[in-house]
């Protein structure tokens, strides 16, 4: 339960930050769930990378459906030299989980260290 | 341990974010580009996009209403006039904003702080050339001018209304992927733009490689290579006009012989990013003798760099002093290729030379003085900052001297010693408001207004065509043109003294020009303007084959519709291969060649002289001929190791047909005479390697092999935002001047009946953003040969219904 809710936080949390600060908010949030929603650091990271992971999937899956994958198409080109839609969102979502997911790591590892 | 794992993590958190916002380690910073909120997602258009909307903005005077029509096409009604310019102005950066800054920033040697310090050669080239320099002088003539300027002020204000509606996640594509703003428009961004069009149309110059081949070859056989009247020209003016003494006549001066016919040496240096000769243009108006509908058709397609985002945005606008349809450039209010109610009007380059270089002495290094009428002569100097991203500010002082910029001297040739430099006299430089033509052409009613409208253009020259409603067709060539003595500018001039300059201008009314000809059709494609009988020395740059294709054509047709004009733009008939095969088929020894060689043969033998997408005929031709060209031409163009320019192929065509022991067959590198009969085998054999290779590649059909491709701006570094492999036919020379990456930039037929019965089409779309539905919509039709019919509304209140979207602009 806290692991979903953790994630769902993260995610609220990226969607957020988002509207008004520069991409790399999504490390922000991750660091926040991490770091005052004690779990196993393997959770920790797990939780914040599946919500920002689903947040940026998804929300990329449906922009690109919407553009019937014309841009996906180009950018999947541009950036991994083939052309799949579904690859670049699964980068996109990666990326963006990733990110989230150390972030939330290292606030977790940070928060064990100032707890003694 | 556990300070083991957090620092392990706090690293690894440090090097993602680091690596994914940064472009030092990959090409892209991939955090930000691939954020859903902020990165390229944000740019992936719904394809049921609305387009709808309701706007307020301080600056407009009244309320405009924007249609736009299921091709995104805008019909903008406005009820003050600057508003439409405005209007014309938001559009263009909604829809274009990254290309109109990024070809202004090209025109203004700015490359650099976009793409760092591999663009720097190429801002200092600009520089040089002063374009900057030259977009001053016209922007101040503009702010004479209260029409102009006010239009120019209100489209200003309407590019800038839109720029401050973005934000970091709104911006274009291109913007993301280089990582820089868009900063604010300026009136001097649209005389950028202009000049960036002048330097594209009359920027292209051979000065410095003739003076090597005059040198080289001598006299007799520079003009052998590089005549200035083709036997077979057609000129736009009909052979045969009559023209008057010029009213003024100019002498070359007494010392030409010696300083300027006879030079002790050559030029090394490399001149680069020369403009593509082939840019240049189709048009021509029938009269309604010729027609079925008995009213004039007008057909013009310009022909430039073909890429996306295209050059051209279509648009209508209606004001209460006229109503227009057409294309525009993003980054200039108007139409610039179009029709109103009343007339059509086209354009095609000129193609004369309006660039000459002078060779100055400068006194030392400083670059502060030179030798000019017997004394040193004190130059002005403009220090040129160019801001390179992530990196240094680069100065480069360029010298102005009496006759303009010092292009070439050693700080940018180092071939150059630090007294020799080269200064360029241009007709771009000098002041002028091309922009009033165009305002007075979009108003104008008849043939006397057009003709006004057009005394006001001076640079890039353009040969301007028109029809109207009321069955008139003309063409002028119009522009500022030098009047020259004869070679005057083929080659370097002295720089240092005053009779070598330029002693004035052909006046406008001694252009040549044509209004209701009797063979009922007018039609310029770039070539020489005039017949032998021109009282004027027009050097330039020009096509003989096209116009051949097209006036013959004309000629023949009556009854025309607007559809025969359609097929004739597209007109895949070779008019050179006509002429050029029977030479090489007249030559080839068939004795002793191979299978292979045999099977070239043929295929060139058998072929329609279509150059249509599947023919192999075509390709086989064209490397057969241009082998023959090399083999006939580099012995002696690479003699010298100096910088030569190829012989057109009229040139060589032509000399053969006129006597097939023309000297320069022979080989000059081997102690045997050839002959032509050897050399046309050499070139089918040398030919033949390559189109095994090509075979093998099955790129042997022409447009396999033509392989036609609208590439972005950013051409190789956005290979993603092209369109590759368009199956098409065409090429140079032919009416369809469609080549690899060049050809019909807009394709444009107007019938001036009544409701008018107009066509266009051009291979991009309305929208600039790869991520849009509407980015290359146009392309298939264009690949095709086929035409959008334009929608011209003449009332908002009726058939602004029938539209797909409206956007409503209001004062605040």
């Amino acid at each position: 339960m806290k692991f979903i809710v953790s994630s769902i936080i993260t995610a609220a949390l990226a969607f957020a930050f988002g509207l008004f600060l520069p991409w790399w908010s999504i490390a922000l949030a991750g660091m926040l769930t991490g770091f005052f929603i004690p779990q196993k650091l393997s959770l920790s990271f797990l939780s914040a990378f599946l919500g920002v992971f689903l947040f940026w999937g998804i929300m990329s899956f449906f922009m690109s459906y919407s553009n019937d994958h014309i841009l996906a198409k180009r950018i999947s080109m541009l950036v991994i030299k083939r052309n799949s839609p579904h690859l670049i969102i699964l980068l996109t979502a990666f990326l963006g989980g990733i990110t989230s997911g150390v972030s939330a790591t290292t606030a977790r590892a940070f928060a064990v260290l100032v707890k003694k | 341990m556990k300070y083991v794992v957090f620092s392990l993590s706090l690293l690894l958190n440090i090097s993602l974010i680091f690596v994914l916002g940064t472009r030092n380690v990959l090409p892209l910073p991939l955090g930000s580009f691939l954020s859903v909120q902020e990165g390229v997602w944000q740019n992936a258009e719904p394809v049921n996009l609305d387009y709808n909307a309701s706007m307020n903005f301080d600056g407009l005077q009244g309320n405009v209403d924007v249609y736009l029509d299921d091709r995104l096409v805008p019909h903008v009604f406005a009820e003050v006039e600057n508003d439409a310019y405005f209007v014309q102005g938001y559009l263009h950066a909604k829809f274009r904003l990254w290309q109109m800054e990024f070809q202004t920033h090209a025109a203004a040697g700015r490359i650099s702080e976009i793409v760092g310090e591999k663009a720097i050669k190429f801002d200092r080239n600009q520089r040089r050339m002063g374009m900057v320099f030259a977009a001053e002088n016209a922007l101040a003539s503009m702010q004479k001018d209260a029409q102009t300027i006010s239009a120019l002020d209100a489209y200003t204000a309407g590019v800038n209304a839109y720029i401050s509606t973005l934000n970091a996640s709104d911006l274009p594509i291109e913007y993301k992927l280089l990582g820089y703003q868009p900063e604010q428009w300026t009136n001097l961004k649209s005389a950028l733009f202009t000049k960036q069009m002048t330097q594209t149309l009359a920027g292209y110059d051979r000065d410095f490689e003739f003076t090597n081949a005059l040198k080289l070859l001598g006299e007799e056989n520079f003009h052998i290579l590089y005549p200035s009247l083709p036997d077979s020209l057609y000129p736009v003016i009909a052979n045969g006009t009559v023209y008057n003494q010029p009213t003024i006549a100019v002498d070359a001066p007494a010392s030409a012989d010696s300083l300027y016919f006879k030079r002790k040496d050559t030029i090394q240096f490399v001149e680069d990013y020369k403009p593509n000769p082939a840019n240049g243009s189709n048009s021509w108006a029938v009269s309604g003798a010729k027609t079925k509908s008995g009213k004039p058709i007008l057909s013009n397609d310009p022909h430039l760099g073909l890429t996306l985002p295209s050059i051209w945005y279509e648009i209508q606008i209606k004001t209460p002093a006229f109503n227009s349809y057409g294309v525009s450039f993003p980054g200039l209010p108007g139409v610039v290729i179009g029709f109103n109610d009343s007339i059509a009007f086209g354009f095609t380059n000129a193609g004369r030379d309006v660039k000459d270089y002078y060779e100055v002495q400068f006194r030392n290094a400083d670059k502060a003085e030179y030798w000019f009428d017997s004394t040193w002569k004190k130059t002005s100097r403009r220090i040129e900052k160019i801001q390179v991203k992530n990196g240094a500010l680069v100065n480069d002082t360029v010298a102005y001297t009496v006759f303009g910029p010092v292009v070439y001297d050693k700080s940018f040739k180092t071939e150059l010693s630090d007294e020799k430099a080269y200064a360029l006299r241009w007709v771009a430089h000098d002041s002028s408001n091309i922009l009033k033509m165009w305002m007075l052409l979009n108003r104008a009613n008849n043939y006397n207004d057009f003709h006004e409208a057009i005394g006001h253009f001076n640079v890039p020259g353009q040969n301007m065509i028109f029809s109207s409603k009321a069955g008139d067709i003309a063409l002028w060539q119009q522009g500022t043109f030098p009047m020259r003595w004869k070679d005057q500018g083929l080659f370097v001039m002295p720089g240092s003294d005053s009779s070598y300059m330029w002693k004035g201008y052909i006046p406008n009314e001694e252009n040549p020009h044509s209004v209701n000809p009797v063979q009922g059709f007018v039609s310029s494609a770039n070539q020489r303007a005039a017949d032998s009988t021109y009282p004027y020395f027009i050097p330039g740059s020009y096509e003989v084959y096209r116009p051949i294709a097209i006036n013959r054509m004309l000629a023949s047709m009556n009854n025309i519709t607007a559809l025969d004009m359609q097929l004739l733009q597209n007109n895949n008939y070779n008019v050179f291969a006509e002429d050029a095969r029977p030479i090489l088929l007249k030559y080839v020894k068939k004795e002793g060649l191979t299978a292979e060689e045999t099977k070239y043969l043929d295929l060139v033998t058998q072929w329609n002289l279509r150059n249509d997408p599947g023919e192999t005929g075509p390709t086989c031709f064209t490397a057969w001929w241009d082998s023959l060209h090399a083999t006939v031409f580099n012995d002696e163009l690479l003699m010298g190791k100096s910088p030569m320019i190829k012989p057109e192929k009229f040139v060589l065509l032509e000399a053969l047909e006129r006597d097939s022991s023309f000297k320069f067959v022979d080989n000059i590198n081997t102690p045997e005479q050839e002959n032509i009969y050897q050399q046309v085998t050499i070139a089918l054999k040398k030919a033949a390697v390559q189109l095994v290779q090509l075979e093998k590649e099955n790129k042997l059909q022409w447009a396999k092999y033509k392989n036609t491709t609208v590439y972005h701006l950013l051409k190789n570094n956005a290979m993603a935002f092209a369109r590759e492999g368009l199956m098409n036919g065409g090429g140079n020379g032919i009416i369809n001047a469609s080549q690899h990456d060049h050809g019909p930039s807009w394709r444009m037929v107007v019938e001036m009946t009544t409701p008018t019965n107009a066509y266009g089409v051009y291979p991009g779309g309305q929208s600039g953003n790869p991520g849009s539905r509407f980015y290359d919509s146009f392309i298939e039709k264009w690949t095709k040969g086929m035409y959008y019919k334009l929608w011209f509304m003449e009332s908002a209140a009726t058939d602004g219904k029938k539209c797909k979207w409206k956007m409503s602009f209001a004062s605040k």
